[in-house]
């Protein structure tokens, strides 16, 4: 128990590091990835790739390791990895409208959330918004269910 | 076309670098997914999950924290929204995210970094659709409005 806390923590603390040294929590330098139309006049900034690119690649060694040499993780006792398959229409809806309020806020869940650091006036609406969002459409969709 | 003086590849890497390890350390160590719209939208579920999460974003607080207090790089955070509105704006962007990520089941680092790398079909098609979405929607942003 524990050290599954502690897991968290570090993993946390990572994150959070890496979104800052990143300039990810700065939502100007994503909105200066997602607008092609600096491109045009020469103020594109691609440092979002090598930021997806640099996680993705550790990421796929951890599963390379975990798929050769782990049945279970260190400190559980099982991987909770999702195991849906099919391409609902929640998925592409649900990542669209995603989509729009990222393009629109230059933030997504991850750079919000570590922002609060700083307690910028953009993070401290945005995230009671999205806490809305998700909280509330879950709780709604649980109860018609 | 890229402005040089903004690129920051080396910041980049070395901070996409870190949240590759941090989602490493949480699926090599407790099995789970590093996805922060999932964790952050469970939290209502309470349960015995709930202490480790909370904790998860208590530690990407303080991780964001505690790098800025080692002043090694400029991380100001400027606002992607000015203006008397911005506030609308900034309502209508994070209901959107909440819902959205909840029904797409993960966000840029769930199907991003941790789908993705594990070649699953579903995240790399939300994150298609999601990546050509936001580039869209900050592109007709950066030509009507900003």
């Amino acid at each position: 128990m524990i050290i599954r806390i502690l897991t968290a923590a570090i993993s946390g603390l990572l994150f959070g590091a890496g979104l800052y040294i990143a300039q990810m929590t700065d939502p100007t330098k994503v909105l200066a990835f997602l607008d092609l139309s600096l491109m045009a006049t020469g103020q594109w900034d691609p440092s979002l790739i090598l930021v997806m690119g640099g996680g993705f690649a550790v990421m796929a060694l951890a599963h390379l390791v975990r798929r050769i040499g782990m049945k279970k993780p260190l400190f559980d006792v099982a991987f909770r990895l999702p195991d849906t398959k099919d391409i609902s229409p929640s998925l592409l809806w649900g990542s669209a409208l995603f989509g729009l309020g990222w393009g629109l806020a230059g933030y997504c869940p991850g750079p919000a959330i570590a922002s609060l650091a700083f307690l910028p006036y953009a993070s401290l609406i945005f995230v009671p918004a999205m806490a809305v969002g998700s909280w509330g459409s879950g709780w709604l969709a649980n109860r018609r269910r | 076309m890229i402005d040089m003086a903004a690129f920051t590849p080396w910041s980049a890497l070395i901070g996409g670098v870190l949240i590759g390890l941090s989602a490493a350390v949480l699926m090599l160590g407790s099995g789970r997914v590093a996805g922060v719209s999932g964790i952050f939208g469970r939290l209502p579920e309470m349960g015995s999950d709930l202490v480790w999460r909370v904790v998860f974003l208590a530690g990407l607080v303080a991780g964001a924290w505690l790098t800025a207090q080692m002043g090694w790089i400029d991380g100001q955070v400027r606002p992607g929204f000015t203006g008397a509105y911005a506030w609308v704006g900034l309502v209508v962007a994070g209901l959107a995210v909440g819902v959205g990520t909840r029904f797409g089941g993960g966000c840029t680092s769930g199907h991003g970094i941790c789908g993705m790398s594990r070649l699953s079909v579903r995240s790399i098609v939300a994150v298609l659709v999601f990546m050509f979405v936001g580039f869209l929607t900050a592109s007709l942003m950066g030509v009507f409005v900003r």
